[in-house]
C-alpha cells in the first residue's frame, strides 16, 4: 500500500510538471466554451435560428446558457472529444514510458510492478477528475455570467443532477483514459496508440454503428463498444440525443453505466496484467 | 566464507534462437567492486536486466541479497543504470531525480545528496532533453544511488564521458568502493576494469569463461627477449619454457612465460649457444592481452608460434 501511495505521488509529481498534459486539458475546456456556450450565445444574439440547431427558439437557445442547463452542457462534449482527448491523456502516460526508458527506470526504484503501474493508473485516474472539475468550474463561471449579462434570475441546478452528470462524465472519461493507457501498453508507444484509439473512437465505431442499423447482428456487437456506451450514457443523462454528435439513445441508461464501468475495470486490470508479466528490454 | 551478494545459477536468456545469456553461473562478494568485462553483444546487459527482474530468465536463476532476484524487497536495495539513462525528457534533472526518490519513499534531501555527488548540482534546473550524454550518464548514476542502496549495479557508466568525466566517475566508483559499497560495474574498456575491480567476470556469446581476480586474470609476468638468429633462439625458450609458452610479438621480439627472476638463467642459455641477446625487459601482460586470449579474438600484434 506505501508502494502503491508513493507511487502514485510520483507519478503525479511528473505528470503534473507535463505541459503536454495542461495542453490537452486545455484544449478540451476551449472546446467545452465554444461548442457549449460561444456558439450558441452567438447565435441568440444575432437570432440566427439555424445556427445551432434547426428551429431553436430564442428562449429554448438561453435557456441552455443557464446556469441549470450545467449537467447537459458539462457531459455533452465527453463521448466525442473529450473522450478522444482522454485516450491521448492515457496513451501518452503509458507508451511514453517504453521509448524513454522510464518504466526501466520506475521498475528498478523498488515498488512492484503492481504497486507502480496502479500508481500510474491512479495519477491518470487523478487527471481524469481534474478534467471534469475543471469544466464544471469553466461551465459555472460561464453560465453565471451569461445569466447575469443577460438579466436573468440565476437558478442553479439541482445538486443531484449535477453529480449524476458529473459521475456519469467523469466514468466516460475515465474509460477512455484507461483504454488509451492499455493501448499505449499493448503498442509499447504512443503514437501507434494514439493514432489507432483515434482512428477507433471517432471513425470505426461511428461507421460500425451506420451498418448496424441496416444489419441487426452488427448492432448487437456495436452496442458492446465503448463509444455506444459512453454516448448512451450521455444521452441517458441529458434525455436523449440533443443534437450533439456522439450522443446517443443506442442503449439503456442502465446497461450503459454498467458497460462503461466494465471497460473502466477491464481496461485498468489488463493494463496491470500485461505489465506485471512482460519483459523490459 | 564471504558473503555472497549476487549469486547466479545456470541463468540463461534465449531470443528466439540467439543465446543472449548462456547457463551463466557467478557470484559476487560483499564490498567488491565486480567487473564485468565483454565484448558488444556478449550478454552483459541481458544477465543485468535478470539480475534486476526486468527480464525472466529461460532458464536458471539469480539470487540478490539473498533472495530471488526481481522482488520488490530485493530491487528496492539495488541501485541500477541499466544501458542508459531513463528520464523523463521534459522534467529537469532534479525533478526527474525528485519523481524517481517518490518512488522509493525518499525526501528531496536525498537527490540533492547524489546530485552533489556526480556534479550536477548547477545544471539541475535544466530540462533532461537539453543535457549533453554525459551530463544524462552523470544524472543516471546519482538516481542509481538514490537511498544509498546495498547494491550498486552500473552498466557501462563511462559511456559517453569524456576522459575527464571518465577519472571522475572511476573516482566515485572508488570512493564509493572504499566506504564499503559493493558494485557491479560492466565495461568493455579494459584499463578501467584493471583499475578499479577487484574480480572480473569475462563474458563472452552469452559465456562466462572466467571468474578471477584482476591479477589472477593477467596472469604472471612474461619475458620479452630480442636475441639473432632467431630460430636457435626459440629453440633454447622452448626448452625452457615449453612449446606452448613462447609467442612470437612483433617482428623481432618473443615473449616468454618465465618470471622476472629467470632472466640471467635465459640469458646465460642463449649466449652459450652463441646466440646473440640484443633485449631483454620483463613485460607485464596487460588484461587487454587475457581478454584477447579468452574471447578468441586474436590482437593483431600477437600470434601463437606454432
Ligand atoms: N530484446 C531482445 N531481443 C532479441 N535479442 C536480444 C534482445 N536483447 C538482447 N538481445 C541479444 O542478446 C545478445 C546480448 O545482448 P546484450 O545487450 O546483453 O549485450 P551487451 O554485452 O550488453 O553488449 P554491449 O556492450 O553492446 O552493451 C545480443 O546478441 C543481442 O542482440
Ligand atoms: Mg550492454
Amino acid at each position: 500500500m506505501t508502494a502503491f501511495l508513493n507511487s502514485t505521488r510520483a507519478e503525479l509529481l511528473r505528470l503534473r510538471r507535463w505541459s503536454a498534459i495542461w495542453v490537452i486539458i486545455g484544449a478540451g475546456q476551449a472546446l467545452t466554451l465554444s461548442f457549449g456556450y460561444v456558439f450558441n450565445y452567438v447565435a441568440y444574439k444575432t437570432g440566427d435560428d439555424n445556427f445551432a440547431e434547426d428551429g431553436a427558439t430564442s428562449a429554448q437557445l438561453l435557456a441552455e446558457l443557464m446556469p441549470s442547463a450545467i449537467p447537459d452542457v458539462i457531459i455533452s462534449g465527453l463521448p466525442m472529444f473529450g473522450g478522444a482527448l482522454a485516450m491521448v491523456v492515457g496513451a501518452l502516460v503509458a507508451g511514453n514510458g517504453f521509448g524513454w526508458g522510464t518504466w526501466k527506470t520506475v521498475f528498478t526504484q523498488g515498488p512492484s510492478r503492481v504497486a507502480a503501474v496502479g500508481g500510474s493508473l491512479a495519477a491518470v485516474t487523478v487527471l481524469v477528475f481534474a478534467m471534469m472539475s475543471a469544466t464544471l468550474v469553466l461551465c459555472t463561471g460561464v453560465s453565471v455570467a451569461i445569466a447575469a449579462t443577460e438579466g436573468q434570475t440565476i437558478a442553479m441546478p439541482v445538486l443531484s443532477d449535477l453529480a449524476a452528470s458529473f459521475g456519469a462524465g467523469f466514468l466516460v472519461l475515465e474509460m477512455w483514459a484507461l483504454l488509451g493507457f492499455l493501448v499505449g501498453v499493448l503498442a509499447k508507444g504512443p503514437a501507434l496508440a494514439v493514432g489507432l484509439g483515434l482512428v477507433w473512437s471517432l471513425v470505426v465505431e461511428n461507421l460500425l454503428r451506420g451498418v448496424g442499423g441496416l444489419l441487426s447482428g452488427v448492432e448487437s456487437v456495436t452496442d458492446a463498444l465503448p463509444g455506444t456506451a459512453g454516448g448512451s450514457l450521455a444521452g441517458a443523462i441529458v434525455g436523449g440525443p440533443n443534437g450533439t454528435p456522439g450522443v446517443l439513445d443506442a442503449i439503456s441508461g442502465e446497461r450503459a453505466l454498467l458497460t462503461v464501468a466494465a471497460y473502466v475495470l477491464v481496461a485498468g486490470g489488463a493494463a496491470l496484467v500485461v505489465m506485471r508479466r512482460r519483459d523490459l528490454a | 566464507m564471504k558473503e555472497l551478494v549476487v549469486e547466479t545459477d545456470g541463468l540463461t536468456k534465449r531470443y528466439g534462437e540467439r543465446l543472449a545469456v548462456d547457463r551463466v553461473s557467478m557470484t559476487v562478494e560483499r564490498g567488491e567492486v565486480y567487473g564485468f568485462l565483454g565484448p558488444n553483444g556478449a550478454g552483459k546487459t541481458t544477465t543485468l536486466r535478470m539480475m534486476l527482474g526486468l527480464i525472466r530468465p529461460t532458464a536458471g536463476s539469480a539470487s540478490v541479497l539473498g533472495r530471488p532476484a526481481g522482488r520488490p524487497e530485493v530491487t528496492a536495495r539495488i541501485g541500477a543504470l541499466i544501458e542508459g539513462p531513463g528520464f523523463y525528457p521534459y522534467l529537469n534533472g532534479r525533478d526527474n531525480l525528485r519523481t524517481m526518490a517518490r518512488y522509493q519513499g525518499l525526501p528531496n534531501a536525498e537527490v540533492d545528496r547524489v546530485l552533489e555527488m556526480v556534479d550536477l548540482a548547477d545544471r539541475a534546473k535544466d530540462a533532461f532533453k537539453g543535457y549533453s550524454l554525459g551530463m544524462k550518464q552523470r544524472l543516471g548514476v546519482a538516481c542509481a544511488m538514490l537511498g544509498s542502496p546495498d547494491l550498486l549495479v552500473l552498466d557501462e557508466p563511462t559511456n559517453g564521458l569524456d576522459p575527464a568525466g571518465m577519472a571522475d566517475m572511476r573516482a566515485l566508483v572508488v570512493a564509493l568502493a572504499e566506504a564499503g559499497q559493493t558494485v557491479i560495474l560492466s565495461s568493455h574498456i579494459l584499463a578501467e576494469v584493471q583499475e578499479i575491480c577487484d574480480r572480473v567476470g569475462v563474458i563472452n556469446q552469452g559465456r562466462l569463461l572466467r571468474e578471477s581476480t584482476v591479477a589472477e586474470l593477467r596472469g604472471a609476468a612474461t619475458l620479452r627477449i630480442r636475441a639473432t638468429p632467431e630460430d636457435t633462439a626459440l629453440a633454447v625458450l622452448m626448452r625452457m619454457a615449453g612449446d606452448e609458452g613462447v609467442r612470437r610479438v612483433g617482428n623481432e621480439s618473443l615473449e616468454v612465460d618465465l618470471p622476472a627472476s629467470a632472466a640471467p638463467e635465459v640469458v646465460r642459455q642463449l649466449v652459450s649457444r652463441s646466440v646473440d641477446v640484443h633485449q631483454v625487459t620483463v613485460a607485464e601482460r596487460s588484461l587487454e592481452d587475457a581478454f584477447f586470449e579468452m574471447t578468441g579474438t586474436t590482437s593483431t600484434e600477437q600470434e601463437l608460434v606454432s
